[in-house]
Parts: C-alpha cells; structure tokens; sequence
C-alpha cells in the first residue's frame, strides 16, 4: 500500500484580486521506503506540494492521502497530532529552537509531543546523536554549530519520533555543495536504517540526482516522473 | 510542565535587557505601591489606635437617642441603674470584650476663682477606664497617671489657657439634670496632651466626683465604651451585640440601648476610608502598570519568534502547549516583578522604620513613623501582579497558537 497517494491534487491561492494556481491536477504515488526528490525552478509549486503532504495546508480540490489519512479531513488540533506521530520535518534554515541545546532539540519531539517517558527519551536521543554525529556539540546550542552541523540535528529530531515520513523541504540550500551532500547521504544512510520515507524539495541539480525517485515539477504540474541515484560525490 | 517552564525561562533570558527593563518596572510599581499601603496603613492605624485606644473605645453603648445630642451631653439621657444592670449582663457574656468603662459625661463650667470658663468632662471609674482605652495614660504629659477621688486631669490647651498647673486648686460647677447647680473644689493632678478627634479635649475625674458633682441619687451613666481582645472582631462583635441589645426593651417596648462602633462616632472613620480609596486606586495603576508593560513584552516576543513558533506547530507541538508557554513567559516575568518589588518594597519600609521619620497629626507632634508590610497585604499584590502579567499574556498567547504554521514559516 502506498505511503503517499495524491490524485488530480490542485492548490489554488487568491491573493487579492489575482487567482494563483499553486498545483494543477497532479497524481503520483510514494511508496514506503522510498527516497523521493520533487524538484522544479523557484515557484514550481514544490513548497505547496510538501506543505499539503505534511497537512500544513489543505488542498483545494483532489485528494492527498498520506499514511492512510486524508489530510483534508483533519482540523487543526487532528493535523498538529499527525504531524507529531507520523511525520517528520527538515527545513531549509534548520528552524532550530535557539533556546534549546543540541540535544534538547532533538529531544523536543518527544518531550512536548509524545511525551514520551524521560529513560527511553534518553536513549532515543543518545542513539540519534550518534547516528548523526553529533555527540560532541549535544550540551552546544544552535548559534555554536555551523549550518551543516544544524542540518544533522534538523536531521535527528525529525528522525527522534519514528516518523513514517520526512519532509525536507530544501534541506540543502543554505549548505554549501560538500556539506549539502552529505547532508543527503546522511538522510540516505538514516532512510536505509530506519526505513523511513524520505521526500525533499530541491533545486540543486548537484543534489538531485542522490534521490530514488525523482519529480519535476513545473508551473504546479507534475511534468515527468524518473529514476535518480547518478551522482555519487 | 516542567520542560514548558524552562523554556519560558530561557526564552526570557534571551532578551535580558527587556526582561530585566519589565521586571524592573513591575518591581517598582509593586515597591510604589507596597510602601504607600505600608506607610498610609501605620498613619491609618495610628490613627485608628489614637482614636479607640486614647478616647472612644472600639465600641459604645448609649441610651436610645443620645448619641444624636451628644453634642449637648443630655443629663436626662442618661442610662438608669436597671438598665445599666442588663447592659452588663450581656457585656459580661461576650468572651471577645476585654473592658468596659461606664463613663459620666457632662458639661461644667471652670473656675480657677480669677477666670472662668466652659470644659467637657468625663467621670470614670479609673481602673476600668485604663483598661478600655490603654493609651490614655501615655497622653498624661505631666503629674500623676493615676486617678483618684478629688483629682482632675485638664486637657493642655485649657490648663495653658487658664495658666493652670499641676497641683493647682480649681472649682467645677455643673447643673445636675433638674437645674440645681452644685460646685466642688477640686485639684489637677496631670495635664493631658490634647488628641485630635471626638473627646480628645475633655478633663477626667473619678466617677464617684462626677455623681457627687451632679447630684446623682443613683447609679447613672451617659456612655459605656468597649475594648475588644482583638480590633479585627469589630464587626462580628458589634453585629452579634446590636442583635442582643434590640432584645433589651423598656416598659414601651422600644429598645433601651443604641450601639456604635468607633467608625460612627468619629469622622476620622472617613479619612480612613479616603486611604483605602487611594489604596484602591494605587493598585488599579499597578494593574495598569503590569498590564501595559507585560502585553508590550509578550506582544514583541510572539512578533519576533514568528518562525519559532511556526516551527513548533509544524513538528507537533498542540496549540494549548504554544498558549501555554506564552502565558507562563508572561506569568514568570509578573513572579520575578512581584517577587523582586516585594523583597525591595520590604526592605525600604525597614529602612524608612529605622530612619525613624516623625510626623505631625493635630496637635500631635513627633510621631514616629511605624510602617508594616501585612503578609495579606504583601501576598494581595503579588496576585494583582501575577494575575495582571496573565491576563496581559493572553491575547499574545493566543495569537501565538492560533498561528498558522505556513505563515508563520514564511515569516521574515
């Protein structure tokens, strides 16, 4: 059963008088597993796209099932509980809480949304911090880490609930082209791990080909649908 | 709870300045206004104290109707022997009354055998006197604090008017109730600081003078004025006693006895009150003062960690947990404000104490400034405070976890 299933999905906005279609009647289906890549130019409707898989926005038209849920089902209190247990968020400034420690935030997913018990919060956090080689910088906060080292803890808290699915959001574009790629790798390395399913927004070609499965994505239609994994550093 | 309250704390502490500068300000119009209450509350009390504690008594009891010509000081509304006998039944039977004293009050006129003049005076029975108004002693500024048969105590302004003294002999004349005029060596034996209020110009002589003065053929008494245990049974007692006294009937069957609290008798009660309306107030600007500066913080903190907050709903987080966190930052910032001007405010009333600040009240000259901070008092405006820096969280609070993530993540 597919993890993600959007049929003739549309996303109109109105911005005063002008009518702006966002998504235009797009299908596609993500299994689970999968490390999928939508790309497309800056206003190609990416952002729209993750924004409704992550039911942080509804769709107009269509219908968008993500882990067996309609999103457009949901209100607000129902969307915030399936964002917390089903998926996962990277975003492309890290979006880091500056009040927090390395491995505060990672933590927070499970402190203030699972509320998960303090030992296996422990644990959980411990295996995270190792996995993404963070151990060292986890007493340090946010503005004492390099934009890399950010994305890896991003990269961990997402992870830290166990999601089904994760949704970066150009997860690469603060990054310079070497830390961006192991960023990647990193989300690649975590998928095979954890088995969680990886969506990211890009439109860094020198990226793009890390991903499984690529969409492209233009003027908010889904233009053709192929395989990556060419490039390799 | 626990982790929300670290977060509050710390999101705090990230913007130290403005925090520090809000605290600052809440601290300051706790400090303001704990030592106005401090310092207004020991004048009131002071006040208060040298009305019932020197004079009036807490409470006093008149035959029917006299109070409304007391000013006159009626001989023929005077409380009989029988009535007086059941007055002192129920007296007796109150467990919170400490004292009673029976008093004559009478209008005499003064002689030192060269000037004549008029004087109010007061026959009591010393003892129990002493005992119902405690401070009236302390107002003896020279002779003997003790009051005996033949002795008379003159308030300053007379005795220096009349170049009297100490030791000197003078002569009370008095018409008794019937008209017959009756006169009496007698010698002063104290000068009495003159107190401002209702009484606080009268002489004193032994009650047994007074009715050998007026001719008294049997036990009479103009007024009976009371001393509770404690000041703060004043209304329990009183309302407990006006129902007991309604009861004592005369042969018309209409009631014997009136009774007032000191409030009614003397118009200090509203100067006292006018403190308490300036208390009132005081604090309406402290909530003001709380309201405006909290609302301004939490305002600025919802608008600058837009994306933070953005990012808490998009990973989860419910929005009573965001309404949550805003409404404990604006609750810590009242308790650091509440607690800082509390300990401030204490402390400065310490040192005003210890600098022993004098004042004049009437003709009352040197009082020595004795401001308190009353635990209740404290703990009052600590939740005015706290409760104020809520309240002033609330709308921000609110906008905070209605916010909708997108926008919130799109935020510049």
């Amino acid at each position: 059963m597919a993890l993600v299933t959007a049929t003739g999905l549309e996303k109109t906005y109105i911005i005063g008088e002008v009518r702006v279609e966002a998504i235009r009647g797009v299908d596609f289906t993500i299994e689970p597993g999968a490390f999928v890549s939508f790309v497309g130019p800056s206003g190609s409707g990416k952002s729209t796209l993750l924004n409704m898989i992550g039911c942080l926005d509804k769709p107009t038209s269509g219908s968008l099932s993500v882990a067996g849920t309609e999103v457009a089902s949901l209100d607000r209190r129902e969307g915030a509980r399936f964002r917390g247990e089903t998926l996962g968020f990277i975003f492309q400034d890290f979006n880091l809480l500056p009040v927090l420690s390395v491995y505060e935030n990672i933590e927070y997913p499970l402190l203030m949304v699972l509320e998960t018990p303090a030992s296996e919060r422990r644990d959980r956090v411990m295996t995270l911090l190792k996995a993404v080689g963070m151990e060292k910088q986890q007493k340090q906060y946010p503005d004492q880490i390099s934009g890399g080292q950010k994305q890896r803890v991003a990269v961990a808290r997402a992870l830290i609930t166990n999601p089904k699915l994760v949704l970066a959001d150009e997860p690469t574009a603060n990054l310079d082209h070497q830390t961006a790629y192991k960023v990647i790798e990193l989300m690649k390395t975590m998928r095979d791990e954890s088995g969680t399913t990886f969506i990211f927004s890009t439109h860094d070609p020198k990226v793009v080909g890390e991903a499984e499965t690529i969409y492209t994505l233009e003027d908010g239609k889904l233009m053709n649908h192929g395989k990556g994994g060419q490039n390799h550093g | 709870m626990g982790s929300l309250v670290k977060i509050a704390v710390r999101n705090l502490l990230r913007y130290k300045r403005r925090t520090l500068l809000t605290a600052s300000l809440i601290a300051i119009g706790v400090i303001f206004v704990l030592v106005f209450v401090a310092v207004t509350g020991s004048f009131k009390a002071m006040m208060i104290a040298q009305n019932t504690d020197a004079m009036l008594g807490h409470l006093q009891v008149h035959r029917k109707g006299y109070v409304a010509s007391i000013d006159n000081l009626p001989l023929n509304l005077n409380l009989m022997g029988g009535a007086i006998a059941r007055l002192e039944k129920v007296l007796d039977a109150q467990p919170e009354i400490a004292a009673y004293s029976p008093r004559i009050k009478f209008g005499a006129m003064f002689s030192t055998f060269t000037e004549t003049t008029n004087i109010r005076l007061n026959g009591v029975e010393p003892e129990r006197e002493l005992a119902t108004v405690p401070l009236l002693a302390g107002r003896v500024l020279e002779g003997d604090k003790t009051l005996v048969r033949g002795k008379l105590w003159l308030p300053e302004l007379l005795a220096k008017g009349m170049k009297v003294k100490v030791g000197d002999t003078v002569v009370i004349v008095a018409t008794n109730k019937d008209g017959s005029v009756n006169g009496k060596p007698m010698v002063v034996s104290a000068i009495l600081e003159s107190a401002t209020g209702p009484g606080g110009r009268d002489g004193y002589l032994h009650s047994e003078d007074a009715a050998e003065i007026l001719r008294l053929e049997g036990r009479e008494v103009s007024e009976v004025a009371i001393r509770l245990k404690g000041f703060d049974q004043l209304d329990a007692v009183s309302a407990r006693l006006d129902t007991l006294l309604a009861k004592e009937l005369n042969q018309m069957q209409k009631p014997i006895f009136e009774l007032h609290t000191w409030e009614k008798l003397s118009p200090f009660f509203n100067i006292a009150k006018m403190i308490d309306v300036m208390t009132f107030f005081i604090k309406l600007m402290l909530i003001a003062i709380v309201l405006v500066s909290i609302m301004n913080v939490m305002i600025m903190a919802v608008y600058e960690r837009i994306r933070e907050i953005g990012t808490m709903a998009a990973i989860g987080t419910l929005p009573g947990k965001v309404l949550g966190l805003f409404l404990l930052e604006g609750f810590s910032l009242g308790v650091a404000g509440a607690i800082s001007g509390g300990v401030l405010g204490t402390a400065l009333v310490w040192v005003l104490n210890i600098s022993h600040i004098s004042y004049d009240f009437g003709r009352q000259k040197g009082l020595i400034l004795q401001a308190t901070v009353d635990p209740k008092e404290l703990l009052m405006i600590s939740l005015i405070v706290i409760a104020g820096a809520v309240l002033a969280s609330l709308q921000p609070a609110f906008k905070a976890s209605r916010m909708d993530p997108i926008k919130a993540l799109r935020h510049l």
